[in-house]
């Protein structure tokens, strides 16, 4: 049932451990949501996960596959800036998230027109169709990351990785990206782990709520221990399990 | 009102670029005209005119032995030394500028010989150079190579350090190789770049070509300047380094205007 497992990741910086005794396991199509102060090992733990750097200790598996040593493409990444090409149009950039796995990174003739085809239907189903032929820094944030996330999602991954996605977009493109970000992921099904700054943000758009910090704390000395997994919140329903809420009512029923 | 918050309009600043070049034309004319009024044979500062008949017979009469316009086969030359010199030193840099940027251990071997290696001197290289390789054209490109490659490779294996590290994994989890990763992300990025560090180098790349045509050539820009020296032609001096000047400054905005046309996805900032 457990789709990605994380066991017992222990993982330091030089004499810094960063994190300790890091335990999770999620299945098939979860949301979860990480949060926790700066410096608690959200941004590493998603690391590990992309497979970008290898635990000290410990193994991070998904599906029960043997721990991945490089980025690949079980793995889709979006970050909070930097995601697409900026050297590619809107539509480049979805094409080469099909043509970059060939041998020389570039799709012809017919398996070209087709991944042109679908890059276009993509671009008319994220709205950016109007602009499939300007470039990326030609676009507000907000579509960036909207691109970032279809393009992600356009090499099939098996996980879905999200670095403070909506963290330098302004409040109401952010509500807007959480809409089409749970519409992607009602279409897909996704597995997604998603490091966010904001508490609220994290429960909205998260299956579990996962918290980092540190639970031993030395003050003469704040490096001497590394964070681990505190609180693991159930976030259906709005962060308030086995009971829904009606709209129409406003009163609490037992689900 | 501060200094720094004025600005001139489109006429004054016209004028204002205008006004250093009609300066130093002014300073020299006048020069030339006060030593000539006290000796008219003097050749240090011809008067302009002189210069401007001389430079007119230089770009279109023949050699009264050969009957070639020699300006031009000496342009010819020296461009062809230069752009073969700074076109292999571009290829080098930047496939050695991409293995540097791209690969931890070619940077671990490479990166300290490269910054060693930058800070030799080229010019005192030179008298091996043409031992080595002759006083022919050879040694003339490969000073030039010399001199500019190091320095191209360390700028563009930074620039390809530069590169977001965000966007070298999102191509990896889009299934992108190694080698796709440098022709397909690095390279295509980088190339705007190229331009602007081919544009200084080819400041010294001048340089190097024309010590190199001063001290064995039997044609070139250099050559001739060197040449016409002993008799202290200073009219055809002038016009040599006058048209020098014109052709480095077109290359210069040939290159910027290519990079404009050819990377319309970069920002302002070329």
């Amino acid at each position: 049932m457990s789709f990605v497992t994380a066991h017992d990741i222990f993982h330091a910086y030089g004499h810094r451990p960063i994190l300790e005794r890091v335990n999770l396991s999620v299945a098939e199509g979860e949301f979860i949501s990480i949060v926790g102060a700066s410096g608690c090992g959200k941004s590493t733990f998603l690391r590990l996960l992309l497979a970008e750097e290898r635990p000290d200790r410990g193994v991070i598996s998904i599906d029960g596959a043997p721990p991945a040593r490089e980025p690949d493409r079980a793995r889709g990444v979006v970050f909070q800036r930097y995601s697409v090409f900026p050297h590619l149009t809107l539509e480049g950039n979805l094409v080469a998230a099909e043509g970059l796995g060939t041998r020389w990174g570039r799709l012809h003739g017919a398996a070209r027109r087709a991944a042109r085809e679908r890059a276009r239907a993509t671009l008319e189903r994220i709205g950016l169709a109007h602009a499939a032929a300007a470039y990326p820094s030609t676009l507000s944030g907000g579509m960036q990351q909207r691109l970032a996330i279809a393009q992600a999602l356009t090499a099939r991954p098996r996980i879905l990785l999200l670095d403070e996605p909506f963290g330098a977009l302004d409040p109401g493109t952010r509500v807007a990206m959480h809409d089409f970000l749970q519409e992607m992921r009602a279409e897909t099904g996704m597995t997604v782990f998603m490091v966010t700054h904001d508490i609220q943000e994290g429960f909205k758009l998260g299956d579990r709520v996962v918290v980092f910090d540190k639970p031993r704390w030395d003050p003469q000395f704040p490096d001497a221990y590394g964070a681990t997994i505190t609180y693991d919140f159930d976030a259906r329903h709005g962060g308030i399990p086995f009971q829904t809420l009606k709209e129409d009512t406003r009163v609490l029923q037992s689900a | 009102m501060r200094v720094i918050n004025r600005h001139p309009g489109p006429a004054l600043r016209l004028a204002l670029a205008l006004a250093p070049f009609a300066l130093v034309l002014l300073a020299y004319a006048v020069a030339s005209d006060l030593r000539l009024a006290v000796n008219p044979a003097d050749k240090l500062l011809p008067a302009p005119s002189t210069i401007l008949d001389t430079a007119a017979g230089l770009f279109t009469e023949g050699d009264r032995r050969t009957g070639r316009i020699l300006l031009w086969h000496d342009t010819w030359s020296s461009l062809l030394r230069l752009i073969s010199g700074v076109g292999i030193a571009t290829a080098i840099g930047l496939a050695t500028g991409l293995c540097i940027g791209l690969v931890p251990h070619l940077r671990a071997g490479l990166a300290g010989f490269v910054g060693v290696a930058s800070m030799v001197p080229p010019l005192a290289l030179l008298p091996i150079l043409f031992i080595v390789f002759g006083l022919g054209e050879l040694s003339k490109i490969m000073l030039i190579v010399i001199g500019i490659t190091p320095v191209l490779i360390r700028d563009l294996s930074q620039r390809v350090l530069d590169i977001p590290r965000e966007q070298i994994v999102k191509a990896q989890t889009l299934g992108a190789s190694s080698m796709v990763i440098a022709l397909r992300v690095a390279l295509p990025q980088i190339l705007p770049r190229v331009i602007g560090a081919v544009r200084l180098g080819l400041g010294p790349a001048w340089l190097f070509l024309i010590a190199a045509e001063a001290i064995a050539a039997d044609q070139g820009l250099g050559y001739r300047i060197f040449l016409v020296r002993r008799y202290l032609a200073m009219d055809v001096i002038l016009t040599y380094v006058a048209w020098i000047t014109l052709l480095a400054f077109v290359m210069d905005w040939g290159l910027r205007a290519l990079s404009r046309r050819a990377f319309p996805w970069m920002e302002a900032g070329l």
